[in-house]
């Protein structure tokens, strides 16, 4: 009944076109925002005496940013496009931020202030070759220093004022692999040293003026380098040969080359293979080996010295001229849970300049990188302050002992998430105060009457906005009846698990994926491994986190599971095969342990837990696991099924041999799968039935075994504008995994990719590019049961001749009629999503992302294939929406509102114990919450329901009543007396 | 393909926006070896000064998306942006720029006319002879907040009732008063004498 009256109320909320919007005001209410950069990879110090000090950095992201050093806030950043990544930055004329992008072949200028772009200059480039950026250290600021870049075989000069390229040279030829440019500080004279084949050393004087050749010589080296270079001054280098047990000092003083072989045994016993570290310090080496870093020190004829050696997790700084000629780089070890930074002259390394010791969190992992910067302290001796990167990609800034900022910048690069509910309250538990007296309450609700009535000033805008983050109590830790306050955990590229709180988005805990054998694990994906209710409530929800060793998908698989509550790590195990897939399987043991499979790459499935009560279990439903693979490359989808335990030496009752059932094969040379997708295994679909305008019924066809495929002509799988609309065609198809029947074939001609689509009940919806039209499209498909449409007449189903009850089986051919229709849609999109919600009563909303990093919202109902251009009486009413060839794009129904989701991956939407609400978590480089109620919120009070409003109300009626009682009264008695 | 084209190098084409018309030039770049045909799209963003408010800051923000996110440039101080390296053909330009709506502009890079480039916007179909690109609206992410104002209050179901509650009090006194005292004592009478319904005045069996 509860449900009907539902109904009726959606039904009735959905006859008004509903979108999404907010009040200024209301924003940051239910939503926040978190801005990050990702993994440093390059900093450049801007700390000049006057002015904002800031850090200049670029990322594994590919942003440019610019962090405040005070407080390691962002002043501005760009993120440039996914194939921009950034080879090299640096600071030109004191006011120009400078990057090369994409190998070495695009340069931009940006203001360093404000982050305006002001020039940007196309590097010609022939093929893939090193990237390296010089940007000359200005010594006088009215003279204009070209900038040298290498890049793509060539080497250019550009002036740092406009990015006008001065004179450009060719190193294309054949063989020739440029390793160094370098440039003596104050010298017109460019030395550009490469290798021909790794076997011979030429060496380029340039003259940096004009770009000629000046000089060249050419030495060969009978032992062959291998490419690792470091250069330790102006005019030498240091190389390993090709057997990395000799290092070669190559000097090229005046343009003549002299070899000076030195191998490493004789600096250090028993040598295994070297490696020379990246840090660049001057007329010094940092190189690795026997897993401890040992410095040598260059003489002056190229002669090596070992000066210092330290264990083998030290990560070090460039060094950096401090005062008097001196250099000095910082170096960071741990020990413990401290970390210690040392500040020593390269000269002298005895001569320590600063060490401190420092508290760090277990769970940031080792320090990847150092930068270090000096200043000069009121006492005229040099401070240092060290940004340091962390294996969990944290930026840290360290000075004087202490850490002055963190961020979290792992986050930026999610690659999986879900959620997970709060601890139940309890007695324990202590409830913040939230209101403090009635005075205080009433004095709250005026201000919120008069925010809603348009009175308020702008002071007390801002006091309202204190006010309802305050009073909604939405920060605590505990669960709420409505739902809203919950978990969502995060899985990083670094292997760190992040518990976000949906209130503020606060961390609440975090966790580094840890594996005895492999250094560093990357994250994959999570799932939900414990959700206790019936039984077991007394037991912490558990997820189950996948982590490989390594990029290659053959590489050993790390399983890690961990307690939601606490963030700590159940148990961890290195698993010994590889993980392609990981199946969820719809049963659960008596701890309310969920089954998964693990399938290798060797076609062999694992089953965990490995418990034999979860053996038992899936021992009975052996028969009835399917599962299927899609081979993108060769554009075959196959379907497996169980065949027995695993034999051979490494037999292991867990392991399983599977079989191939079925195969969907599509023709190479025509198409090429692009896309798949299914449905999201737990979601919630309220209603099988349908009901049309004209009292038909309709049967969805709700199946959890279809797949949506899309395929376009191999000539159409690049990019726009590589294809005419004759060449390309785009198909979709609609497979049962368990027979591998294919249901549903939908062909666009003249259609090319990339498909983005999303799957929910019995509807398709996708997003194409349309040649023809040059114009974006999307197009629905919905699939109904064909087999269940009989059952409409009423005395059927009293007389029971109806076939509602029989079984379902996934065997029997479906008999399935599809009905579909487009619309152009005017923007690009990166990935789109739907809202659940608990029971699926809801209508449905589509989560558009943007190319603009913006989400759309867009009610289901515009993408209905029962639009038509003039819809009947009857259909207006049950909101069908006129036909137009476009969609809608209403900006009041952005959920992210005047924020940006940059670098936007993923949406992910979770359902809230109130059914009119979803939550939505959006990802990307930034992180991006909201609370989305597709049809309003008919089933509570909204946030700016006025109960003073209400109060005063029920005050002016008592008194009323109490007025015109005592005014009756008054007259009654008057009228007796008369 | 035209056969002119092999031989010669990058061409480049430059909209020059100031003299309002189409130049082309012939750029005196290398022959970049083995790469194909390639050319240069230059046009220009334009924000109505009447619909900004910090013109410089918003500029910053602003991208120019090449092929649905296949190159992504920012524009200069002047509003300009170029896309390198661009191969003939049709291409798709799209401009995103916080808090305004830009259609999507089909260009079409000649091979055979030296990477002439011809504009359309997608939205309205309508051809542009340079590439000056502008917002085809302003966007508001907000609701407007409707000032105050007396009929709304009038209507929300706490205005009706009390405005039922006035006409209950004030008016129907007033009705009650218009009815001729005369009818008003007969219409009194006949309930009285009337008197409770009871079953038994229902039932017709009983009388």
């Amino acid at each position: 009944m509860a449900i009907r009256v539902f109904l009726v109320l959606v039904l009735f909320l959905s006859s008004a076109i509903v979108s999404f919007s907010l009040y200024e005001d209301q924003a940051g209410l239910a939503d926040w925002h978190q801005r990050y950069i990702g993994k440093v990879k390059h900093a450049v110090f801007h700390t000049q005496k006057t002015g904002r000090k800031r850090v200049i950095v670029s990322t594994e992201e590919n942003v440019v940013a610019s962090l405040d050093l005070r407080h390691g806030e962002i002043f501005w950043r760009h993120v440039l496009g996914t194939k921009d990544a950034i080879d090299g930055v640096g600071i030109a004329l004191g006011k120009y931020v400078i990057t090369l992008s994409s190998e070495g072949s695009t340069l931009r200028a940006w203001n360093l202030p404000d982050g305006q772009m002001v020039w940007e200059t196309a590097l010609h480039s022939a093929h893939h070759s090193k990237s390296l950026l010089s940007v000359p250290i200005n010594l006088k600021v009215d003279k204009d220093y070209p900038i040298t870049v290498f890049g793509g075989g060539y080497l250019h000069a550009v002036s740092a004022l406009d990015g006008e390229v001065l004179w450009e040279k060719d190193f294309t030829a054949e063989g020739f692999e440029v390793q160094r440019v370098l440039q003596p500080l104050g010298s017109t004279v460019i030395y550009v040293l490469g290798f021909v084949n790794l076997s011979e050393a030429v060496v380029y004087q340039i003259d940096s003026k004009i770009g000629e050749v000046v000089a060249q010589k050419s030495m060969v080296f009978p032992g062959g380098f291998s490419g690792e270079i470091s250069s330790v001054s102006s005019d030498k280098v240091v190389v390993l040969d090709s057997k990395k047990s000799i290092l070669v000092t190559i000097g090229f003083i005046d343009g003549d080359i002299s070899f000076q072989k030195t191998p490493v045994s004789d600096l250090v016993e028993n040598s295994g293979n070297a490696e020379i570290l990246s840090p660049l310090l001057s007329n010094m080496l940092a190189v690795k080996v026997n897993k401890r870093t040992i410095f040598v020190k260059v003489g002056g004829e190229g002669k090596l010295e070992v000066v210092d050696s330290l264990s083998d997790e030290t990560a070090m700084s460039d060094s950096l001229p401090v005062a008097d000629d001196q250099e000095a780089f910082a170096s960071v070890h741990h020990e413990g849970s401290k970390i210690h930074l040392m500040v020593k002259l390269v000269n002298e390394l005895d001569n320590v300049l600063l060490r401190e010791t420092i508290q760090m969190d277990q769970h940031r992992g080792r320090v990847h990188k150092v930068f270090m910067n000096n200043y000069v302290r009121t006492d005229r001796s040099n401070g240092f302050r060290a940004l340091i990167v962390m294996e969990d990609h944290s930026l840290l800034l360290l000075q004087q002992g202490a850490i002055v900022w963190s961020r979290e910048e792992g986050l930026a690069s999610v690659t999986d998430v879900t959620t997970a509910e709060l601890p139940v309250e309890k007695d324990g538990v202590s409830v913040a105060k939230v209101e403090h007296t009635l005075f205080e309450w009433l004095k709250g609700h005026v201000l919120k009457l008069k925010g809603s009535l348009l009175l308020a000033s702008p002071e007390d805008v801002v006091a309202i906005q204190e006010l309802r983050v305050k009073s909604s109590g939405k920060n605590k830790l505990t669960r709420d009846h409505n739902g809203f306050r919950k978990l969502i955990l995060a899985l990083t590229r670094a292997g760190k698990l992040f518990a976000l709180h949906t209130g503020d988005g606060r961390i609440v805990w975090s966790m580094l994926l840890k594996s005895q054998a492999c250094e560093r694990p990357n994250g994959i994906s999570l799932y939900q491994w414990q959700v206790p209710h019936h039984h077991a409530m007394d037991k912490n929800p558990s997820v189950l986190v996948v982590g490989r060793c390594g990029s290659d998908s053959s590489a050993p698989g790390v399983l890690s599971f961990v307690d939601v509550y606490t963030g700590k790590e159940i148990t961890s195990s290195d698993i010994g095969h590889s993980v392609v897939q990981v199946l969820p399987l719809p049963f659960t043991d008596s701890t309310e342990q969920r089954l998964h499979l693990i399938a290798d790459t060797v076609g062999h499935v694992h089953l965990y837990p490995k418990t034999s009560e979860a053996l038992s279990i899936f021992q009975r439903e052996f028969q009835n696991i399917y599962w299927y693979t899609v081979g993108a490359d060769d554009g075959i989808i196959r379907g497996h099924v169980m065949k027995s335990s695993c034999s051979g030496e490494t037999a292991d009752e867990y392991c399983f041999t599977t079989r191939e059932l079925w195969t969907v094969v599509f023709p190479s040379e025509s198409e090429k799968i692009i896309s798949t997708l299914t449905r999201k295994p737990n979601e919630v679909v309220h209603t099988q039935a349908k009901v049309n305008t004209d009292q038909d019924l309709l049967y969805k066809y709700v199946s959890r075994n279809l797949l949506f495929v899309a395929t376009v002509s191999p000539k159409g799988a690049g990019e726009i504008g590589s294809v005419t609309p004759e060449e390309s065609s785009l198909v979709v198809y609609l497979i049962d995994t368990i027979t591998g029947r294919i249901l549903h074939r939908l062909s666009h001609q003249g259609c090319q990719g990339p498909v983005h689509a999303v799957f929910s009940e019995n509807w398709v919806v996708y997003h194409y590019f349309n040649l023809r039209a040059h114009k974006y499209e999307v197009t629905v498909v919905e699939i109904y049961d064909q087999s269940r449409a009989e059952n409409k007449n009423v005395w059927k189903l009293i007389l029971g001749k109806h076939n509602l009850t029989a079984p379902i089986t996934s065997y029997s051919r479906p008999e399935v009629f599809t009905k579909s229709q487009s619309y152009f849609f005017a923007q690009s999109v990166k990935t789109i999503a739907v809202t659940s919600t608990a029971k699926g009563i809801t209508s449905k909303q589509l989560l558009i992302g943007t190319i603009g990093d913006q989400i759309l919202a867009l009610d289901k109902r515009f993408v209905d294939p029962r639009r038509t251009l003039n819809p009947s009486q009857a259909e207006k009413e049950e909101g069908i929406i006129p036909l137009t060839d476009s969609l809608p794009i209403i900006p009041q129904s952005y959920v992210t509102h005047s924020h940006r989701v940059e670098g936007l991956k993923g949406i992910v939407t979770a359902p809230s114990k109130l059914e009119s609400t979803t939550h939505v978590f959006a990802y990307g480089v930034d992180l991006f919450y909201t609370r989305l109620a597709p049809s309003k919120t008919y089933d509570s009070l909204t946030d700016d329901f006025s109960y003073a409003l209400l109060l005063i109300t029920i005050v002016a009626l008592v008194a009323a009543i109490y007025i015109t009682w005592a005014l009756s009264e008054k007259k009654e008695l008057s009228e007796k007396w008369r | 393909m035209a056969p002119i084209l092999r031989s010669t190098s990058l061409l480049a084409l430059f909209v020059c926006h100031i003299s309002l018309f189409f130049c082309f030039f012939v750029s005196n770049l290398p022959i970049s070896s083995g790469s194909e045909d390639s050319y240069t799209i230059t046009g220009r963003v334009r924000i109505p000064a009447s619909t900004v408010i910090g013109h410089a800051a918003k500029f910053s923000n602003i991208k120019v998306i090449l092929n649905g996110g296949q190159n992504v440039t920012f524009l200069r101080p002047d509003g300009y942006f170029t896309f390198h390296k661009v191969p003939a053909g049709t291409h798709l330009i799209e401009v995103y720029a916080m808090g305004y709506f830009f259609s999507p502009v089909r260009v079409d890079v000649s091979a055979r006319h030296h990477g002439k480039v011809q504009a359309t916007l997608t939205e309205t179909r309508r051809s542009l002879t340079e590439l000056v690109l502008e917002p085809l609206r302003p966007e508001q992410y907000y609701e407007m907040r409707e000032p105050f104002n007396v009929m709304a209050i009038a209507k929300s179901p706490m205005g009706l009732m009390v405005g039922f509650m006035v006409v209950v009090v004030f008016l129907m006194p007033k009705l009650m008063e218009n009815i001729d005292p005369e009818e008003m004592k007969s219409a009194q009478e006949q309930m009285r004498s009337q008197g409770v319904p009871s079953l038994t005045s229902l039932l017709p069996a009983s009388r």
